[in-house]
């Protein structure tokens, strides 16, 4: 068994005084592909974006539990979370390159990190976007907008600029639901290729796509977290009756 | 099945009145369009008979130092040099849009990013007050206090461009200010969670991807503040001294296109030459606000891009 590298126990969280998420118990091992899966608003999303603290930009969300990367409470008060982002990146559901050149987008994380050197920042680019699969269609281009791409071009911009800062874990937001099906494929193969240096927890609608890339797979249900699996075990033969229903289309 | 025939041929209600609403709004672009158009016209045609029917050479009217219409100089020509009244709309403008552009961007910064709900509560208000002051008080209270601020800092008789440019920052502020706000709030909120999550401080997010997302809206913002300030005129008029000779330094006494105008329209004979002079000033205020509005639009389709 591989080292856990994120653990999440009790994890509740407030909309208010509403409870949104009811005690998720959810850890990781390092490398791999983790799929969150779960009919709209059963809390996966919500609770992706816990675990790199972006509730944080919301007044009037509390939440609890324990969380640790690498042994370190996320939510400690004197935790840096500018690091913490450094350290685990996301990707959102709507492609959003910065309105600035592909080659400046890239570099954005390292920038902010203080590094100016253009040695670095090349290779840094260069690295990032043939790890996005991407390179081979914007080397020429590297100082165009970004946002003269396709979507599914620039979803794996946003994928290469997240991986730019180097981070352990890589959180993924839906990242192919706001594109059309070729697209999609491309940013599911580049997911693929990076799940042997990469801890990833995607979010995603489509249980195919689940299926297809994850290794385990998490099911959620209004807000609680019915079944974590393996996702050939998941798919086939689940231990819940309620993720039998939900992957067969019984509801959801 | 005539009465259906005859219901379907005949023009209905909501034809009707889709025509009268047509046919209003069309009247009313009309009208605009013939204000507009015969004010151009009046004022060219003014404003240019001091080249065709007085034969001021164009240049010399552009590039003269000395107005005093009404005088002649060595070989008779009028003295009709608008030079130092252009130079002095020019430098006021430029001027206050520098002093209020760090300013306007600082507080819609604030307003939008740093404490929206204060700003909100707070500063909206304000800068919506500031826009509703009629421009007397504000040259009102230049006089009062601007003008003897520089004459105890600088010297002099206090009167001038820096004075001119003061009143104008103040005023232009709050138009700079609130355009601002508005484009910084249109810049998708994703940039700023897509900047956060990369690991952005909240101050690298601002001005490293909104800020940088908005400048074509905050070029616009100064640029409208650049008009509004080019073509004030009473407010200026207080403060700036009034005559009309060439700047040499930011606190000698000057004069702007408006403030001449406004002082000189009411003394001068229709037709005169003094007249017709006045009336090419204000032929290069039309013209140069014509051209902050093509900045404007050209900054607009370069933003859309």
């Amino acid at each position: 068994m591989a080292e856990k590298i994120l653990v999440t126990e009790n994890v509740r969280l407030y909309y208010g005084e509403k409870e949104a998420l009811h005690g998720i118990n959810l850890d990781y091992r390092k490398y791999g592909i983790t799929a969150l899966i779960g009919p709209s608003g059963s809390g996966k999303s919500t609770y992706l974006r816990a675990l790199n603290r972006m509730h944080d930009l919301t007044d009037y969300v509390t939440v609890t539990g324990t969380f640790l990367l690498n042994g370190e409470d996320i939510y400690a008060p004197n935790m840096d979370t500018v690091q913490l982002r450094k350290q685990i990146g996301m990707v959102f559901q709507q492609p959003m390159p910065f309105p600035f050149s592909i080659y400046d987008n890239v570099a954005f994380g390292l920038r902010t990190d203080g590094v100016k050197d253009k040695a670095i920042l090349d290779e840094k680019v260069e690295s990032s976007l043939k790890a996005a699969a991407i390179w081979d269609e914007v080397k020429d281009d590297l100082h165009k907008s970004a946002l003269s791409l396709s979507g599914g071009q620039q979803q794996r911009i946003s994928i290469a600029r997240a991986l730019a800062t180097s981070p352990e874990i890589l959180l993924l937001d839906e990242p192919t639901s706001a594109l059309d099906p070729v697209s999609a494929n491309l940013v599911e193969n580049t997911l693929i290729q990076l799940r042997e240096q990469y801890t990833m927890i995607i979010v995603t609608h489509s249980m195919s796509q689940a299926s297809r890339i994850s290794d385990r797979t998490a099911f959620f249900n209004q807000g609680k977290l019915i079944e974590v699996n393996d996702t050939k075990k998941m798919f086939l033969n689940p231990d819940q009756q309620m993720t039998q229903d939900y992957i067969s289309g019984r509801f959801g | 099945m005539d009465e259906i025939q005859e219901a379907l041929t005949k023009t209905s209600k909501a034809t009707k009145k889709d025509r009268f609403g047509r046919s209003v709004s069309l009247l009313a672009l009309i009208l605009i369009l013939a204000v507009v158009i015969s004010i151009f016209w009046f004022v060219a045609s003014k404003g240019l008979a001091t080249f065709f029917k007085n034969h001021v050479s164009l240049w010399s009217f552009l590039t003269g130092t000395k107005w005093a219409p009404g005088q002649v100089d060595a070989h008779g020509k009028p003295l009709v040099g608008a030079a130092p009244m252009i130079v002095g709309s020019f430098l006021v403008t430029f001027l206050s849009a520098l002093i209020a552009t760090p300013f306007a961007v600082g507080t819609a910064v604030f307003m939008t990013e740093i404490s929206p709900k204060r700003g909100a509560k707070i500063l909206q208000p304000v800068t919506e007050l500031l826009v509703g002051i009629p421009s007397v008080v504000y040259g009102f209270v230049g006089l009062t206090v601007v003008v003897p601020a520089m004459r105890h800092l600088f010297g002099g008789s206090g009167f001038g461009v820096l004075a001119g440019s003061m009143v104008l920052f103040v005023m232009i502020l709050p138009t700079v200010t609130s355009m601002t706000v508005d484009t910084l709030r249109a810049v998708p909120k994703r940039y700023r969670e897509a900047a956060l999550a990369l690991g952005a401080t909240r101050w690298q997010m601002i001005y490293k991807v909104i800020l940088r997302a908005a400048t074509p809206g905050i070029l616009t913002a100064i640029v409208f503040g650049m008009a509004r300030a080019f073509g004030e005129a009473l407010a200026v008029q207080m403060v700036v001294g009034n005559a009309a000779l060439m700047p040499h330094n930011l606190m000698s006494p000057s004069a702007t296109l408006t403030s001449i105008l406004t002082q000189g329209i009411g003394n001068t004979v229709m037709g005169s030459l003094e007249n017709n002079a006045l009336w090419s000033l204000a032929l290069i205020l039309l013209l140069m606000s014509l051209v902050f509005n093509l900045v404007i639009r050209a900054i607009g389709k370069k933003g859309a891009m």
